[in-house]
């Protein structure tokens, strides 16, 4: 027990588990969209594309925060706007869009008077042991709204993102749908900046869903089992990280790896090795024992 | 009554669909046909205004369509779906009725019962709980139909319905546009089959990029509209 308790007599330490459990549930509901929707590599666009907002951000005496908000849903724009307009295909624009937003970043922090204080390095890699009061409270917030606009939007995000062609034929208002995920993956990733940064927070938004995925059969299962793998991930990577001395961003992330790979290979449904012949084939190669 | 004027789309420098003309009345199960290319998704998909077309207007009971597309079910292509989404039968059926729900509502008890009455319609009540993804291409094209049927809408639209699907679920969804039919509904069904099933149709419409020919099916089905639609000679299955 005295385990457990150890780490939480640190407040950095609490802070850091309360920061990994909210974005652990948040990064969940709002990575099930992006794997239902197959756009989770535009998740990993926006997520580097919120580093050209910062500079400006400081540059216009903004909280960094909305300077990354507003480049992140910016770079999603840009991209349906290329996508629609000409032949290319949306993996191509993706990797353009991402490379230039995140070069636009790395030249504004050099070039704009007083942004050369953003400490890049920090904003790749994050550190969820530096989470203050302020952080905490951020994050808190940009879950609370994102989980209620879910509650509120769920069926018509159901509708949207499973036939998006079916739903605007039918009248509904899909730029908004599409605005509302980008704004939603985008606060997600200026709520996860501080304690994981924009390499790893993909890792955050996938891999509890993906897990989810194959072990539930409706969308908002997923949402509620990914947000507690989520959250058990964070907790059991914090834990990792004080005792075994390893960075916790990739602590959390490679125990969420491996919960996927428990799923992937176990999953009572979907599993490799509880579904297909895999086993069966094993079982029998192995020689028979002769009566 | 469903009329469609001087509706021309351009794609990335060619015509994709030039000057199209025609009228639906309430009550008639339209065919269209023609050849893969011949701009028969592009002209239903620039009548609801998914795609910008260059001229033309489509109206219903003389108001725009795109301004009443709480009217119209869509049924699209089945490449068009992801089947491995993680939805069940009853809620892919329920999202007919997310528009008449509306924004921050539960579905009432109406909506509950429409959905229901649909998928025993279509014979896959009893599969409600099952996930999308474990029913066969025939199954799932009927909770589409459902679906279209829960929203009680008045133009059905429907492209390629019978694409990999089995006798069984041909034969329901030809006797449900039966029923529509009596209800004054259009519908609109894009397909490829030129077989006996040519004569479910009321009116069958023969594209390429331009109105061959409409009309029922002894005036449209012609070798000469055959050969000017196709450009090659067609063989009609057991026509």
């Amino acid at each position: 027990m005295n385990i457990l308790l150890e780490p939480l007599g640190f407040e950095f330490m609490r802070n850091a588990m309360t920061m990994g459990i909210l974005l652990g549930i948040l990064c969940a509901v709002v990575g099930s969209y992006m794997i239902v929707q197959q756009m989770s590599m535009m998740g990993d666009m926006i997520s580097h594309s919120v580093l050209a907002g910062l500079p400006v951000a400081v540059f216009m005496g903004l909280p960094l925060s909305v300077g990354a908000l507003v480049a992140g849903v910016l770079s999603a724009v840009v991209l349906s706007g290329i996508e629609s307009q000409s032949r290319l295909k949306l993996d191509a624009v993706i990797a353009l869009v991402l490379a230039s937003f995140l070069a636009i970043g790395t030249t504004l922090v050099t070039v704009l008077p007083g942004a050369n204080r953003i400490d890049v390095i920090h904003v790749l890699f994050g550190n969820i042991l530096g989470v203050n009061q302020s952080d905490l409270m951020l994050t808190f917030g940009i879950t609370l709204i994102v989980l209620i606009s879910v509650w509120l939007f769920y069926k018509e995000l159901l509708f949207y993102t499973f036939d998006p062609i079916g739903s605007q034929a039918g009248g509904m208002p899909v730029r908004w749908y599409y605005l509302g995920i980008v704004t939603a993956i985008s606060l997600t990733v200026v709520a996860s900046l501080q304690a994981v940064g924009v390499l790893l927070v993909i890792a955050m938004l996938v891999a509890p869903g993906m897990t989810a995925y194959l072990l539930v059969k409706e969308l908002h299962q997923m949402m509620i089992l990914g947000g507690c793998l989520g959250a058990f991930a964070s907790i059991v990577g914090m834990y990792l990280s004080y005792y075994l001395d390893i960075p916790s961003g990739s602590a959390i992330v490679l125990v969420a790896f491996g919960l996927f790979l428990l799923a992937f290979f176990f999953s009572p449904s979907q599993g490799i090795l509880t579904q297909s012949g895999f086993v069966k084939d094993i079982l029998l190669k192995l020689p028979k024992r002769s009566s | 009554m469903l009329l469609v004027q001087n509706l021309s789309v351009n794609y990335r420098g060619f015509t994709a669909l030039n000057d199209v003309n025609c009228a639906f009345g309430a009550g008639e199960l339209v065919g269209i046909f023609g050849p893969n290319g011949a701009g028969k998704s592009t002209m239903v998909k620039a009548m609801l205004g998914l795609i910008r077309s260059a001229t033309g207007a489509t109206r219903l009971k003389g108001r725009p369509l795109t301004q009443q597309l709480a009217q119209v079910a869509y049924v699209p292509q089945r490449s068009q779906i992801d089947w491995d989404y993680p939805v069940t039968v009853w809620n892919v059926a329920m999202m007919g009725r997310t528009l008449q729900t509306g924004l921050f509502r539960r579905p009432s008890r109406q909506s509950r019962e429409l959905v229901k009455a649909a998928l025993q319609r279509v014979g896959m009540y009893e599969y409600r709980d099952r996930s999308i993804s474990d029913l066969s291409g025939g199954q799932q094209q009927r909770v589409f139909l459902a679906r279209a049927l829960a929203k009680e809408a008045e133009l059905l639209i429907l492209d390629e319905p019978f694409t990999g699907v089995d006798q069984k679920t041909e034969s329901i969804m030809f006797d449900i546009f039966s029923e529509l039919k009596a209800q004054a509904k259009i519908l609109l069904v894009i397909s490829h089959d030129l077989s006996e099933t040519l004569d479910h149709y009321d009116q069958l419409l023969l594209l390429n990029k331009h109105v061959v020919a409409k009309g029922p099916r002894h005036e449209v089905m012609t070798e000469q509209n055959l050969l000017a639609a196709y450009e090659g000679p067609v063989r009609l299955i057991a026509a």
